[in-house]
């Protein structure tokens, strides 16, 4: 009796509870005579589980009003949306003027010469605007781990990396973002009336010495940028030019000590 | 209107989905509620009889589209980014973040369908539908999905990008 050879297709199907009853029994035997076959068959499927549990809990959370209303058909929630979650928002906004560079400014005093540091201003806006609104996960690691925290973004970055203190602007924590080129360390920082500042540092390998600040906006987010031994820096606010340059300016004196 | 009842109903799958797929609360919600908007203003596109869950992520699945087209080039991992490199942490806490991030740094084709099948438990056939694409190109990002994450959570990266087939 000639055998039905098992596909891709039919692995992926036994994953997800869609294979055909008839062909349990064969996919089963083929992977029963492939144990690294089937240990990595074994780890689709645990990684199935573990994104169902993961996100399990966004069916018991309450419903936003303005999900009702859009649900409901209710005309005015893109207006309302716009006032109440303009940050929130923001992402997707950075990305459209990104985009076309469209009310992208660079008010720096030395016009960027590498490109790719331009980059730093706008992926740091971009994280900021994602992740300063977070309410229930502003950071991965808070500041009360703050030694496992640096341990960790060191570690990742491949450098040693350091969370200066603000005056005025208590480190609330922080996470690891993708960039384009690696790992990038993001803390965060909080005034207590809940404003809030994020640095963002990036490897920047093949960049010796340093530069000079640079200045960038992106609607309401300021961002000073600027390279120093290795790494790059960019810190994002709702600041004021003038307040957000100070900070800057206590970022870069306490990693030159 | 007697869909709005259907519609509200399915807030909660459409946000799970949304969530998963753009990382972050306030950008899903947004994503949720650009669809819902949408998708009234689309309605007669809807043929009655069909299943309304399926053309809700249609719908979802253009607005995703359309809104990170600008932001996918800068946001999005190239696929041989060196932070594919990420090991699995001790702490289990940081274990469920990590794998946050490795789906995060999926390119968007392949978490699509990755999520549909594992979140939505959709069909294949129900998923080409939805997005739009053959068969075929559903099964080949499920399987590239499935093993760039495992070496995502991993750290094999190397054996992705040399099985990797374009």
């Amino acid at each position: 009796m000639d055998e039905i050879p098992v596909t891709g297709a039919e692995l992926q199907a036994y994953v997800d509870g869609q294979l055909p009853e008839a062909r349990r029994a064969d996919v089963e035997a083929y992977l029963a005579a492939r144990p690294e076959e089937a240990s990595r068959i074994a780890a689709y499927g645990s990684q199935r589980e573990a994104l169902r549990d993961l996100y399990a809990e966004v069916l018991d959370e309450p419903l936003p009003e303005r999900l009702v209303h859009a649900a409901e058909g209710a005309r005015s929630a893109a207006r309302t949306r716009m006032l109440r979650w303009g940050v929130a928002a923001g992402c997707a906004m950075v990305g459209l003027a990104v985009g076309g560079t469209v009310g992208w400014q660079l008010h720096a005093w030395n016009l960027p010469t590498v490109r790719s540091t331009a980059g730093i201003a706008r992926q740091a806006a971009i994280a900021h605007a994602t992740y300063s609104p977070e309410v229930r996960h502003p950071v991965e690691v808070g500041a009360d781990q703050e030694a496992h925290l640096v341990a960790w973004l060191s570690k990742r970055l491949g450098g040693s990396v350091r969370a200066p203190r603000l005056a005025g602007f208590p480190l609330v924590g922080g996470r690891l973002l993708p960039g384009e080129s690696g790992p990038v360390a993001q803390f965060m920082y909080q005034h207590e009336s809940g404003r809030r500042l994020t640095l963002y540092v990036r490897n920047e390998p093949g960049a010796s010495g340093e530069t000079a600040f640079r200045y960038a906006r992106e609607g309401k987010i300021g961002v000073f940028y600027w390279i120093d031994r290795g790494f790059g820096y960019a810190l994002s606010g709702e600041l004021e030019r003038e307040d957000l340059y100070a900070v800057a300016s206590q970022v870069y004196r306490q990693l030159n000590p | 209107m007697e869909h709005a009842r259907d519609f509200v109903a399915l807030i909660p799958r459409l946000r799970r989905y949304a969530r998963a797929l753009a990382g972050d609360r306030s950008s899903a919600d947004d994503l949720v509620q650009d669809t819902l908007e949408r998708a009234w203003t689309r309605f007669h596109l809807w043929q009655r009889g069909t299943d309304l869950r399926a053309w809700l992520f249609t719908v979802m699945h253009n607005v995703h589209v359309n809104r990170t087209r600008g932001l996918r080039h800068h946001l999005q991992f190239d696929e041989d980014a060196p932070e594919a490199d990420a090991k699995p942490t001790e702490n289990a806490a940081l274990e469920l973040r990590d794998l946050e991030r490795a789906l995060a740094a999926l390119p968007v084709e392949q978490r699509e369908v990755l999520l549909l099948v594992a979140l939505e438990d959709m069909s294949y056939a129900e998923m080409a539908a939805t997005l739009g694409i053959p068969l075929g190109t559903v099964m080949s990002r499920l399987s590239r999905a499935r093993e760039r994450l495992r070496a995502l959570m991993h750290g094999h990266l190397q054996a992705v990008k040399l099985k990797r087939v374009k």
